[in-house]
């Protein structure tokens, strides 16, 4: 595994990123380099800025008063921190999954073709039909959902709807999933259909997810950094991390000595 | 579970009784006083009711709803309060085309674009408008509105259906904004952040999840100061010329409901026929309002659902 890693080329390269809100410095002169094509696990203690650093890669922040960010954040070799950037355009490209699944009360149809429709991309009724059902298929919910695309989501249960907010972001064809904690409010069995999806998923796209479950991160993540008060305390495979950590509080934190 | 067994193993002491019967002393009060204003509803429906059916013996029922002629003291009189519906009507929808739209869009400045300092003082300066006394309302729009709209449209005065609507609307306008910016605040954030998550711009954001999500909020709250449009007598009294005419055109005066009842109240012989239509105008404007008003609770309700 460690070869292959080696082979893919970098998505996202990040360097020295400082985040504060107001005066609190929430993370501290972070990089790190997120790799095309594999999933990329953010673990580390409640508040220790892992959520904070994922929401800085597609600009989520923004929406929160008194954030100042600094350093430089790449994504296909532009600056997406620069003021000048697209915010919208680089959300399209790196999409966002959440804690809390969150569909919009509207039908299952309706919120699969929410962002097909906002950005123009599907030519005709049937293209969007297409597209609906493709971005179904691929989050692994076309099968329980294909007789009742006119039902309201929130019908649905939890683990659907999460599946359903996965193929909401897929059917906008981004690069990058971001997902925050996307297991966190779900069952076990429902985790464990997000899980198989997201091992299916990285072969088309590069996902990035923060959890708390340390067995999740060793299961589906190929590389895995360790946030602990803001700062990123080591980075590496996941194997490695997992066995052979470097760093003594890296190795107190996956042995359950704290957090 | 072991709190319940403390509770069962106290012994039932002098204070505990007192406790009960403070409480159900508490439930009692408000019990009652919440039927007396169930009881006061009933009264005034009674008493428009016993005072104003009796018309019905002299004129009929259609002849009274759909006459086209109000001529309370002419001889014979002539009770036809068609007139005095469609001017209400006309004045009613007019001011709901200006104030829905004002209304709306100032809850979701207020709730969406505005920064926090600009929110606080759109939200006072909302609620100085809603403290307005209705009468200096009225005042202005008898001496500034009016003579402006005699001007620009060129019409033989200035009171008018249109003028009224105006003035009307103004005041409906905090109404719908301060109910809308709450259904809209109700909203949950993970909405917003999952249509921005994707790529969506701030507007289609608004206009396509969150506007939506709020719709039967915002319909309840346009049709609440709707409501206290087709209510509101001293602007309309003022400003929309107290003829009581189906208008052909909204440029032309009219007489509402309303203000047919506060304007010939005074003249009426106490249990007379006109004294009487006037109660049976109240009757209709009653129902009207109730109509609007269950059919705001209606969406409210359909709201809470969750729809």
């Amino acid at each position: 595994m460690a070869k292959e890693t080696a082979q893919n080329p970098v998505e996202i390269s990040v360097r020295g990123l400082d985040l504060f809100y107001g005066r609190f410095q929430a993370l501290k002169s972070v990089g790190i380099d997120i790799l095309k094509n594999q999933v990329t696990a953010l673990i580390g203690p409640s508040g220790c800025g892992k959520s904070t650093f994922l929401r800085s890669l597609n600009r989520m922040n923004d929406m929160i008063q008194g954030v100042r960010t600094e350093g430089v954040v790449e994504f296909e070799g532009r600056r997406i921190l620069d003021p000048e950037t697209d915010v919208a355009e680089l959300r399209k490209r790196v999409g966002m999954v959440f804690q809390k699944p969150n569909p919009f009360p509207m039908s299952v149809y309706n919120n699969v073709a929410y962002g097909p429709r906002i950005h123009g991309s599907a030519g005709s009724k049937s293209d969007l039909d297409g597209i609906v059902e493709e971005s179904l298929v691929a989050a692994a919910l076309w099968g329980e959902v294909k007789d009742k695309l006119k039902q309201s989501a929130l019908s649905l249960s939890g683990g659907q709807q999460q599946r359903l907010c996965i193929a909401r972001l897929l059917a906008v064809k981004p690069d990058v999933l971001l997902m925050d904690e996307p297991c966190s409010a779900l069952d076990p069995i429902a985790t464990l259909k997000i899980e198989e999806l997201m091992r299916d998923l990285k072969n088309r796209y590069t996902i990035v997810i923060v959890t708390h479950n340390m067995q999740q991160a060793a299961r589906v993540s190929d590389r895995t950094a360790f946030f602990l008060n803001g700062e990123l305390v080591e980075q590496g495979d996941t194997d490695e991390i997992f066995t052979r950590p470097k760093d003594k509080r890296t190795e107190d934190y996956i042995t359950g000595r704290f957090g | 579970m072991e709190r319940n067994a403390a509770i069962v193993k106290k012994p039932v002491g002098v204070k505990r009784k007192t406790a009960r019967y403070k409480e159900f002393a508490w439930e009692k009060s408000i019990a009652v006083l919440g039927s007396i204003s169930i009881v006061i509803l009933a009264l005034i429906f009674l008493f428009l009711v016993k005072d104003g059916i009796p018309l019905f013996r002299h004129v009929g029922v259609a002849e009274f709803l759909f006459g086209d002629t109000w001529r309370p003291i002419s001889e014979p009189p002539v009770f036809g309060i068609l007139p005095l519906i469609a001017g209400s009507i006309v004045v009613t929808l007019a001011a709901a085309a200006m104030s829905v739209p004002m209304g709306v869009g100032c809850a979701i400045y207020i709730a969406e674009i505005a920064d926090p300092r600009a929110k606080e003082f759109l939200k006072v300066v909302v609620e100085l408008i809603a403290g307005i006394p209705s009468v200096v309302l009225g005042f202005i729009g008898v001496l500034t509105l009016a003579p402006f709209v005699q001007e620009i449209f060129d019409l033989p005065t200035g009171l008018t259906a249109f003028t009224g609507a105006v003035v009307l609307a103004f005041m409906a306008v905090p109404t719908i904004a301060t109910i809308s910016e709450d259904a809209i605040y109700s909203v949950p954030r993970e909405y917003r952040e999952a249509s921005l998550a994707m790529g969506a711009t701030r507007w289609q954001t608004i206009y396509k999840v969150i506007i939506p999500a709020s719709s039967s909020g915002i319909l309840a709250a346009s049709l609440l100061g709707v409501g206290r449009v087709i209510g509101e007598t001293m602007v309309v009294m003022m400003v929309c010329g107290n003829a009581p005419v189906i208008p052909n055109t909204i440029f032309q005066p009219v007489r509402t409901m309303t203000a047919t009842i506060a304007a010939e109240m005074g003249e009426t012989v106490h249990g007379g026929d006109h004294y009487m239509a006037l109660f049976a105008v109240g009757l209709a404007l009653f129902a009207i309002s109730f109509a609007i008003n269950a059919a705001a609770s209606g969406a409210a309700r359909r709201r809470g659902a969750g729809a």
